[in-house]
């Protein structure tokens, strides 16, 4: 059957604010969003998104969906019975149709050192137990797609905040029992735009394609932020 | 046009690009290493491979015994010395992840846990669950992040290499985000640009994954090697081709034709083991290119079911269990769920072979350096010699890591020695690199990329698939030499500036067609069947060693096609061999420990 998609577009070169436009795509059971927007594509080669694997993983294919952060790629027609509106990542620069400028998100996720700080040298693998693994587990199954950015309100309001995925990255070190790292973390997790930026909407583990829950890390974040002030009291 | 000086260029920044790169700047510090990359890192396509990466773990296991299981799983096509490098070295490359905080699956007791893998004779596959390629690929980013003498460049496309008598001088790239053309010159470029799986039709790849970097390489006179070498991996979803990974089968999941039989059992793969009771190297633990062929006669016989118009087979998962399932395979429930509305605890799932990878790529030696001086290619680009005609799962991601690291650190040897260029014959090149460009836009055009494309892939589908015959062949190299010629007059038609996807999809269809011609032609050329290349045709269609125990390279002609040429394989202590799975493997040369010195 046939559907009607709204797409926002968004040339930099002619228009000073994206302007919806309809498509009709063919659409079954199976049809994805980003399904639909190939098919647009095929009508109107000029229509820019960014995707890859088609398979949730890769995390290239974030869109608003009738307003709501959702991965193009396991979002589908059949759930939208009327109309379906497809815009670019709120919170985000548009740089052309569906695609943002991405750059905010990488800095933040640079920021807090998301990689193993261990002095220690050996040829052998760490000891690490299934529950010690479990500890951080979920957060590191974070794909960078940035969604939980657009359904920040926090992130809305102030881009320097660090946001949901970039504190997640920083809990997901913190937490792995490989890593000596946190005390290098603290400062940016502390710092006005840390973990304090958050108002706790939660928003952002509900539009989580990968059940991370963010929401959870920044709000475990809060608790070491916590002790790390308390602690660095009774410190000469 | 911008002009930008590095010392060493990565092209492609997936697992082989990001290994490499760090590699070169931990070798030398003082050096700056480009890594540019069409997409964000994080989006490269080795995110998406799922179940492991080989190394020699548990102490029944030997260098020996993954040494055979490879080569034999090559159907004697790999060379002997870079798999006797890469099973030596693999183990320290999955330790060195770990060491870098990659999430690895544990036992209870806190070390690495392995699993069983398609053709290989012991459990040697590390896992991170079944996400094991993109935990690699984001522990390798965020690891690239500590270091400041890397420089990314996201969203460049490059459009040709630069090359001066015969060395490298460097990139010319579409800046994506710009449309500004931009020259980065450097001592040595790595080449780690993926495989080009997306010239077939049914695949599992990612839109991204289109043979750029084995074009680049091709039009400056760089072999190809073993091109004709596609591997079908067994189990895809219906229509969409998305990957369910090998790891099933190493849990225990078996595969059932329409009668809900055990089929493989008829293809040299029995006797049948019990459900629940998976055994290495029988039945669904045979290699790929096998259980694909084996997918093709029960299609043959009119054995497979039908699923919205495809043919397939069952994958069934259910005596699993819920809970191992969501320990194991978290992400395979996800996509069954998602893709095809199936709970694998409770119903099989529908799957078909889809293209998956490509053995062959630009010919390199050991060292990872192509023909050009200063060119280095790693991964699936690459045809280092690792998989000859036919690659073992769970080796890919392990020779990213030990090839990509060895590109890195020959390259960082290489930019400290390099004199400098003559680079007037590079602002030639990119001149007319430049014109070429700009004579590609037009207001309007009849023919599209999307109608080229799609004849382009469903042309490599019916003539270079599971099996193939002359006629076939000549049928698809036909088709291929008329969509050149269309591709010629084909036009792009937004002539925007920012993000100009039709202009980056134009260029690539460029690079898969030239693809798809030396993988059409090479399969022509090997008119006997091994490995992952089965030919039909009388006489045709057993393994002939007096004839093609030899690689394949195609070069390119002056016309644009491909020649054929034969290389010698390197055999250092693995003669050639019958290959045997299941029962008939005991006591031939691929099981025992005859005669391997690794």
């Amino acid at each position: 059957m046939s559907k009607t998609i709204n797409i926002a577009r968004y040339n930099p070169q002619t228009d000073s604010q994206p302007q919806l436009q309809a498509f009709q795509v063919d659409s079954d059971n199976s049809t994805s969003v980003l399904d639909a927007l190939l098919q647009v594509q095929q009508q109107d080669p000029s229509l820019g998104f960014r995707w890859s694997c088609r398979m949730a993983i890769c995390g290239s294919c974030g869109v608003m969906v009738n307003g709501i952060p959702k991965l193009g790629c396991k979002t589908f027609l059949r759930d939208y019975p009327d109309k379906l509106t497809v815009s670019a990542l709120a919170h985000f620069n548009v740089e052309k149709d569906l695609i943002v400028d991405m750059q905010p998100f990488l800095t933040h996720l640079a920021a807090v050192k998301p990689y193993l700080i261990n002095a220690e040298q050996s040829s052998q693998p760490h000891r690490q137990t299934p529950a010690q693994l479990a500890k951080y587990q979920q957060f590191a199954n974070c794909i960078n797609c940035g969604l939980c950015y657009s359904a920040c309100p926090q992130f809305g309001l102030n881009p320097e905040f660090l946001g949901p995925a970039a504190i997640t990255l920083a809990q997901r070190y913190n937490l792995d029992s490989r890593d000596a790292g946190k005390a290098a973390r603290m400062p940016e997790l502390n710092s006005k735009n840390g973990v304090w930026g958050c108002t706790f909407v939660g928003f952002c583990s509900e539009v989580c394609p990968k059940k991370v829950d963010p929401a959870a890390a920044v709000n475990q974040g809060k608790v070491a932020s916590a002790s790390d002030f308390i602690i660095s009291m009774f410190k000469p | 046009m911008q002009q930008l000086q590095q010392d060493i260029i990565v092209v492609g920044g997936g697992g082989a690009g990001l290994r490499a790169a760090i590699a070169a700047a931990d070798t030398n510090p003082g050096l700056q290493v480009a890594l540019l990359s069409k997409v964000y890192p994080m989006r490269s396509h080795t995110v998406a491979a799922e179940g492991g990466a080989a190394a020699v773990t548990l102490e029944q296991d030997s260098l020996a015994g993954h040494f055979q299981d490879t080569v034999s799983g090559s159907d004697w096509l790999a060379e002997q010395d870079v798999v006797e490098y890469f099973v030596k070295h693999a183990y320290q490359e999955l330790v060195q992840l770990e060491r870098w905080g990659c999430p690895w699956s544990r036992k209870a007791d806190g070390s690495i846990q392995v699993r069983r893998f398609g053709g290989m004779k012991t459990e040697r596959t590390w896992f991170a669950a079944d996400k094991t390629g993109f935990h690699i690929l984001h522990t390798l980013f965020q690891t690239s992040l500590k270091d400041p003498t890397i420089t990314r460049f996201d969203e460049y496309f490059v459009i040709d290499l630069l090359v001066v008598e015969q060395q490298i001088a460097g990139v010319l790239a579409i800046h994506f985000s710009t449309g500004e053309l931009v020259q980065i010159l450097g001592k040595a470029v790595i080449l780690a640009t993926g495989g080009a799986g997306r010239v077939f039709h049914y695949n599992t790849n990612g839109g991204i994954v289109t043979g750029d970097g084995m074009a680049l390489a091709y039009r400056h006179g760089v072999a190809l090697r073993d091109m004709e070498f596609v591997q079908y991996h067994p189990t895809g979803l219906p229509g969409s081709g998305i990957l369910i990974t090998e790891a099933c089968r190493g849990e225990g999941g078996v595969l059932l034709n329409k009668d809900g039989y055990r089929y493989l059992q008829d293809y040299g793969l029995g006797p049948e083991t019990p459900v629940g009771q998976p055994k290495n190297k029988y039945m669904e633990l045979g290699p790929r290119d096998k259980l694909s062929q084996a997918f093709w006669q029960q299609q043959q016989r009119g054995l497979t079911a039908d699923y919205h118009g495809h043919a397939v087979v069952y994958l069934d998962l259910r005596h699993l269990g819920k809970a191992h399932l969501a320990n194991r395979l978290p992400f395979i429930c996800e996509l069954a769920k998602s893709y095809v509305n199936i709970d694998p605890a409770t119903a099989p799932i529908p799957i078909r072979p889809a293209v998956h990878y490509t053995m062959g790529g630009i010919l390199t030696d050991i060292n990872c350096q192509t023909s050009i001086a200063g060119l280095f290619a790693v991964g699936e680009c690459a045809s280092v010699g690792l998989h000859g005609a036919n690659r073992l799962g769970s080796n890919s991601l392990s020779e990213l890591l030990v090839f990509g690291k060895v590109a890195g650190e020959q390259a960082a040897a290489l930019a400290l020695k390099t004199n400098t260029l003559p680079l007037s014959a590079v602002a030639t090149q990119c001149t007319r690199q430049q014109t070429y460009i700009s004579s590609l836009f037009a207001d309007s055009c009849d023919d599209t990329v999307h109608a080229i494309r799609t004849e382009l892939t469903l042309a490599m589908e019916q003539g270079c698939g599971i099996y193939r015959d002359n006629a076939g062949l000549q049928s698809c190299l036909s088709t291929l030499q008329a969509l050149k010629i269309r591709y010629q007059q084909l036009k792009v038609t937004d002539n925007s500036k920012a993000y100009n996807s039709a202009l980056l999809q134009h260029l690539e269809l460029g690079f898969g067609l030239d693809v798809a011609d030396t993988i059409c032609r090479s399969a022509l050329a090997r008119t006997e069947s091994r490995g992952a290349h089965q030919r039909l045709d009388e006489g045709m269609t057993q393994r002939n060693d007096s004839d093609f125990l030899k690689h394949s390279l195609a070069i390119r002609q002056p016309d644009g096609s491909a020649a054929i040429s034969w290389q010698p394989v390197t055999i250092t202590s693995l003669p050639p061999a019958e290959r045997h799975y299941g029962s008939a493997e005991r006591g031939s040369a691929g099981s025992g420990s005859t005669g391997s010195s690794v």
